[in-house]
């Protein structure tokens, strides 16, 4: 099990033809990822990797039964195309561009929000890696053979910082059942709590990771979610403790500019939720196996008493 | 992207929202003469920065002769204005704002920012302006009236008119007002900005309202379809290092310490110097290369690090996805070549291709010293580093 891909999403590539695209839809297959078809506007009837070229999105999914996208469309366009993805009918969309306008993500926020909450797209990004559940299916950037198949759940805004977690994770034999990226910028599709929710209801996933940084709420208001609401461990990782204040750290939405966004904040906001934060970036696969030992001995005697 | 006061007033201008008279002055008498053009008895000289709290500092002064604006205008020019704002190294002046003194009877405060809880725009207005909006929200937040925009549908009449209502104005300045607060809105909207600021928004002893202060910032992301704002840049303003790595397509922030950093990824990059605190060291920079980089980025990238002469040691750590640890072995090879460099450098390469990034540097024979994981790379650079200061 795992959340929002598994083996059988069918997944359109929306900028199939560009230089980017391209290269990362055949990086996609060859991991085995299901990618069924592409859309560049005025491209329709070409084939790029074997895959059928559409004109719209409607017609990709029309023909193809895609419930799945990624997009590698330049900033300007971008925001345009995942509003025509969720047209469309697309139930998970990942956005890869970096470099979106602001006020362009907050329209195609107010636009997601015209389908009613079940008939609602999931978006990750923009600006982030994209998601793996290994051994399966892989929409993203990433490199696939970092990851061992598993039951950790990942949930990160750094692409980078992401593989850093899987690659210790890998070394200790501990696997992923997904691994979420939601991308670095201020207004962003979805959220830490988003998935944590999702991942609390997966059966396959024992135990989360959340690797967060410096800048807006979205960590703490995770934190809170997990307080209230979640059973599965949480294990954390917050970058940043050497930015300085006010300076925008390389992600759009990576400032510090209100209380509570800094990193030392954030990580006792997350330590005073019952989150197990690993105190450097080092040591991220040491305290999950940690967690995950402790949790198990738990289970052991819950099921003794 | 930030811009001047002046520049600010100018677009403010443009919209609809009334201003003070005022001109540019780039020299002591062409301020003077500003005095003589705009008329009146009283100016105010304004140190044009990008930085607030200049008042505190002494870049606002207000003048009652052309004379007194020359010599005031004299003892800014070629100055580091330090304000609260402006970091301890404090901005250039270079220009001077001249502006028709305001008889003042009631300050407010104005501004429309990112919510980032909710994702939206949001406006907030006090009855209590000229003051340190952050203290005030602290100490009184009850005196912050905040209003949320629905992207779909735009800064309302009536929420408009909620703000004036709530701010106290008298009847006969509530048509205004609201008029005032759409046209500033629809200043933000238009131009993409992420910040907008009028500290104070005064209302005169003749009963007028009026711009007295004027703070934009605007969005990188959105520079592309703004030509016009795009071109209000001023490098003066900015941090040497960072607008040189800037213009060469990497993400640097210059910091204190002298450890020089180059990563690959935000995330990673404050990860790293997060190590690099916790090993007992101190980073000199942020740097992320970014996706892809290609053996001339990784180049360049050097060089933006040895441009800072605080730095002792260098720690580059990759961990490739998109990019190739191949081609940034051979970027950091180059650089050996191309810009002598002096002082140690440490290697932890991981990720696409990390056996070949390995290979290139062992055939190199060049002094890198390498590491095989984020903590060992920290502990390296901060090691180096100590025996550097040592052998000093």
């Amino acid at each position: 099990m795992a959340i929002l891909i598994d083996a059988h999403t069918r997944v359109v590539v929306q900028g199939i033809t560009g230089r980017i695209g391209r290269f990362h839809t055949e990086e996609m297959i060859d991991y085995g990822t299901n990618v069924v078809a592409g859309v560049t506007p005025g491209k329709g009837g070409e084939q790029v990797l074997d895959r059928p070229v559409f004109n719209t999105m409607k017609d990709a999914v029309a023909e193809t039964g895609a419930t799945t996208s990624i997009v590698f469309v330049p900033p300007p366009f971008a925001a345009d195309s995942i509003m025509e993805a969720a047209d469309a009918g697309i139930r998970f969309c990942v956005c890869i561009t970096d470099g979106i306008p602001m006020q362009d993500m907050m329209r195609v926020k107010r636009y997601m929000r015209r389908y009613r909450a079940h008939q609602r797209m999931t978006l990750t990004g923009p600006n982030c890696a994209g998601t793996i559940s290994p051994g399966q299916s892989l929409v993203g950037i990433m490199p696939g053979h970092i990851y061992l198949p598993g039951r950790v759940g990942v949930i990160g805004r750094s692409g980078t910082l992401g593989y850093e977690a899987a690659s210790q994770m890998k070394a200790l034999g501990i696997g992923v059942s997904t691994s979420v990226g939601i991308g670095g910028d201020p207004v962003n599709g979805s959220s830490f709590r988003d998935h944590l929710e999702l991942f609390e209801a997966d059966p396959g996933t024992d135990a989360v990771v959340m690797v967060g940084e410096i800048g807006g709420p979205q960590e703490a208001e995770g934190a809170h979610y997990v307080r209230d609401h979640m059973t599965k461990p949480v294990i954390a990782y917050i970058a940043g403790l050497s930015a300085p204040k006010g300076r925008k750290m390389g992600h759009a939405g990576a400032i510090v500019s209100a209380v509570g966004e800094s990193a030392q904040e954030k990580a006792e906001i997350l330590a005073a939720a019952g989150i197990t934060v690993a105190p450097d970036p080092s040591c991220i696969g040491e305290t999950v196996a940690h967690v995950l030992s402790e949790h198990t001995a738990d289970l052991v005697e819950d099921r003794r008493g | 992207m930030d811009i001047h006061e002046y520049q600010a007033k100018e677009i403010l201008a443009r919209f609809g929202v009334p201003i003070p008279h005022g001109g540019l002055a780039y020299s002591p008498e062409q301020a003077s003469y500003r005095c003589t053009e705009i008329g009146g008895s009283a100016w105010v000289v304004k140190a044009q920065i990008h930085a607030g709290g200049r008042g505190e500092a002494g870049g606002v002064k207000v003048c009652h002769s052309d004379r007194d604006v020359q010599d005031v205008a004299n003892s800014m020019f070629g100055r580091r204005l330090v304000t609260k704002q402006s970091g301890p190294r404090g901005k250039l002046i270079y220009r001077v704002y001249v502006e028709e003194a305001t008889d003042i009877a009631r300050e407010l405060y104005f501004c429309i920012m990112l919510d980032r809880r909710i994702e939206r725009v949001c406006i907030i207005a006090s009855a209590e302006g000229g003051v340190d909006i952050e203290e005030l929200a602290a100490t009184n937040p009850e005196a912050l009236v905040r209003k949320t925009i629905d992207p779909a549908a735009g800064f309302l009449e009536f929420q408009a008119r909620e703000i004036a209502f709530a701010l106290g104005l008298e009847p006969a300045l509530l048509a205004e007002a609201s008029r005032i607060f759409r046209r500033a809105y629809r200043a933000f909207r238009d131009l993409d900005a992420t910040m907008l600021e009028i500290n104070p928004l005064a209302v005169t002893t003749k009963g007028s309202i009026v711009a007295l202060d004027a703070k934009m910032s605007f969005d990188d992301n959105a520079l592309f379809r703004h030509l016009d704002i795009s071109e209000l840049r001023d490098r003066s303003q900015e941090d040497a290092r960072e607008s040189h790595a800037a213009d060469r397509g990497l993400a640097y922030v210059g910091l204190d310490g002298d450890i020089g950093c180059m990563i690959n990824g935000a995330g990673l990059a404050m990860a790293t110097m997060d190590m690099i605190k916790v090993a007992g060291g101190e980073p000199a920079n942020f740097l992320d290369i970014g996706g892809g980089a290609s053996p001339e980025r990784v180049l360049k990238a050097f060089r933006a690090v040895l441009h800072d002469a605080k730095v002792k040691a260098m720690l580059i750590n990759i961990f490739a996805g998109i990019n190739r640890c191949d081609w940034v072995a051979e970027g950091i090879v180059a650089a050996f070549k191309e810009l002598d460099v002096k002082i140690p450098v440490v290697v932890r390469l991981a990720g696409t291709h990390v056996d070949l990034g390995h290979q290139i540097l062992r055939d190199s024979r060049l002094p890198i010293i390498t590491a095989d994981s984020l903590a060992d790379a920290a502990h390296k650079a901060v090691a180096v580093v100590g025996t550097v200061g040592a052998s000093a």
